[in-house]
């Protein structure tokens, strides 16, 4: 009889499955797996080594590149951890936008891991459906930061400048106009909190639509339903946080376990799965996109009541205004130091830790008192998600390695960094 | 450090004796410093001890010691240089590998830094341990302990050469496939060693020594002196 062998196969690095850059090297039998091997790395940067030839605030900027869909709460870490260091905190109104831009963040987050694993498993319309409201938010982004994505907004000390008080229109033009550009700019009228109320309000039956679509269809529960079964054991052991580790029954949650920003002050629940595969993720998921809509909105109540200041008034630490720039010499050095050599931060090492939306994001820093880390680690947590999965997919089919990369949530510019 | 008051490391010391070097409370986080040839002993107390259940490794890295503290612009006396000083400069991105700071015998320049989180407590540990000797840094690999500790040390090997004993498969993870060096080491140009671009004449991808400068604008400079406390205290002074 003819020797039968295993058969190896690369998935990737262009598979459109792969989500970004993943080579994964399949050994197979039949159509089982046998033992899968990621190869990683093919879109490292370099960006803690970079870090460390930079002034601290310089390097804000490759946070938003590190997850590059969940951009503000990597700065959020890395800010977080410069603070903690410098012995300043941000004031309460910098701390409620920060709570704020965070969920906007983990549903911008959210609805594209919701649209690309539906259309990776061969649901195309909820991927349509989810960057319709993704494009709102990505708006609201850019009304605040003045970019789409790779905001640079929170800085060590706050937030670089409050929230606006008219969110841009859309104007008309040869495909929107008439009824269509009056109904897109409806939500538009007043500030960017009305925006926020408008869109919350409606989020929620955005929601239900996604569900209608997936949560009772048979083949989006074929394809997922024991897909990929984590233990909460080998949660533990693996390393994994966020939605992978609530998904399997372990209700952590450092927005509640360890607060940050204004978690403490918001009311909010966390979700938590029973079995432990992609669709009890799934489900954990989108119940974390309802409570996201239901934080904002408590944001946006706390922000119309409350104004004052979004930065703190350390001039070495944070510019002084324009307008004080103009007549006042100290505060002109003050901003000449701060751009060009940046602040010193008191030796010391801090790791601090958010809850992104794939899980817990953290920044470790190594300072020696100059005006750039020493060393700076960035945890990011798809990198301990995708290290399981060859321990996920052993004895699946060639077809569910697919479902399991879908439902680790992974992006590479967070894990090769 | 005796002085210490915190019941967690008073546990630790009393639970690990001299396998532990030193603990830390600094930013209200807590660092102990292991001895290298004691940590999986201490590790695997750490994970399963009712008294600290440890069951997650966050994250594990290396750290390269060399050069810590070392600035590139003296701030203690005035000058008519001016900035142009702080142009020729030892840190990272400011030379090139043959121009490399060579080491000079500092002890324990490579250590390894794993941050452990307990689920049960809900509290956060550092611990730190020293490999021995720098031309080949060796420390014990926790895998066997925190699974999660596989891929963590196979990149502090790819980035800095640090050798995890005892893990299975110590290969590079993140840098390219046939690379030479150890990136993340200090003694590491920035703009590392090789260039890679597509030859038409041979028909494939070729790498060359690299032909641009190192460039970092902005020197290192330590500020020792007490301007962000008292701006600091200015700032709570005045909300």
């Amino acid at each position: 009889m003819a020797e039968i062998r295993n058969y190896t196969m690369n998935f990737g690095p262009q598979h459109p499955a792969a989500h970004g850059v993943l080579r994964l090297v399949l050994e197979l039998d039949g159509e089982s797996v046998v033992r899968a091997d990621p190869h990683v790395g093919l879109l490292h940067r370099g960006t803690e080594k970079l870090a460390e030839s930079k002034p601290y605030n310089q390097s804000i900027g490759y946070m938003d590149r590190l997850d590059y869909m969940s951009m503000m709460c990597n700065e959020h870490a890395y800010v977080r951890a410069i603070e903690r260091l410098l012995g300043i905190e941000a004031p309460i109104r910098a701390q409620y936008i920060r709570t704020l831009f965070d969920e906007v963040t983990r549903l911008l987050n959210h609805l594209l891991w919701l649209g690309s694993n539906g259309l990776d498993l061969g649901a195309m319309t909820v991927f349509l459906y989810a960057f319709r409201e993704r494009e709102e938010l990505m708006d609201a982004y850019e009304a605040v930061s003045g970019a789409r994505m790779h905001a640079g907004y929170y800085r060590p000390g706050g937030v670089y400048r409050d929230l606006p008080e008219r969110m841009p229109q859309f104007k008309e033009n040869r495909w929107t106009k008439g009824a269509d550009l009056k109904r897109r700019n409806e939500w538009r009228q007043g500030s960017m909190l009305d925006f926020f109320d408008a869109f919350c309000d409606d989020f929620v039956k955005r929601v239900d639509e996604y569900e209608t679509l997936l949560t009772d269809n048979r083949i989006w529960k074929q394809r997922t339903v024991n897909i990929g079964v984590v233990s909460p054991e080998m949660a533990l052991r693996m390393g994994m946080s966020g939605p992978m580790l609530r998904g399997s029954g372990i209700a952590w949650d450092l927005r509640k376990k360890q607060p940050y920003a204004a978690y403490d002050q918001i009311d909010f629940d966390i979700p938590v799965g029973v079995n432990g595969d992609c669709y009890d993720r799934y489900v954990v998921r989108v119940e974390e996109m309802r409570q996201s809509a239901r934080i904002m909105k408590q944001c946006v109540a706390w922000l119309r009541a409350n104004p004052g200041d979004v930065m703190v008034r350390n001039y070495k630490v944070a510019p002084p205004s324009r307008v004080e720039m103009k007549d006042d010499m100290e505060a002109l050095i003050h901003h000449f130091k701060l751009f060009t050599e940046g602040y010193s931060v008191p030796p010391g090492e801090v790791y601090c830790a958010v809850e992104a939306p794939k899980g817990e994001f953290g920044a470790y820093i190594i300072a020696d008192g100059a005006n750039k880390p020493f060393r700076v680690k960035l945890r990011a947590p798809g990198f301990a998600h995708l290290s399981a999965i060859d321990e996920i997919v052993r004895g699946h089919m060639l077809p569910d390695v697919v479902a399991v990369i879908g439902t680790l949530d992974i992006v590479f510019g967070e894990i090769d960094r | 450090m005796s002085d210490v008051r915190n019941p967690l490391l008073e546990q630790i010391q009393a639970r690990f004796g001299d396998a532990i070097l030193s603990v830390r409370e600094a930013l209200g986080q807590y660092t102990v410093e292991v001895a290298a040839d004691r940590v999986l002993e201490v590790a695997k107390a750490l994970r399963d001890e009712q008294a600290f259940r440890f069951q997650q490794l966050i994250d594990l890295c290396g750290v390269d010691y060399l050069s810590y503290g070392q600035d590139e612009w003296e701030t203690d006396a005035v000058t008519d240089e001016g900035f142009s000083r702080g142009v020729l400069g030892a840190g990272a991105g400011r030379f090139s590998w043959a121009d490399r700071p060579r080491p000079a015998g500092i002890p324990n320049r490579f250590a390894a830094v794993v941050q452990l989180l307990s689920i049960d407590h809900n509290m956060r540990l550092r611990l730190r341990y020293f490999a021995a000797d720098d031309s080949l840094p060796v420390v014990p690999s926790v895998v066997d302990i925190w699974g999660a500790a596989n891929w963590f040390e196979r990149e502090a090997f790819d980035l800095f050469g640090i050798v995890f004993e005892g893990h299975p498969d110590l290969r590079r993870i993140l840098t390219d496939y046939g690379f030479i060096g150890h990136p993340f080491r200090k003694d590491f140009p920035l703009i590392g060693n090789v260039e890679v671009r597509y030859d038409p004449d041979k028909g494939r991808v070729i790498y060359e020594p690299v032909s641009i400068e190192p460039r970092v604008g902005v020197p290192r400079v330590i500020r020792g002196d007490s301007r962000y406390l008292q701006a600091h205290n200015e700032a709570a002074g005045k909300s």
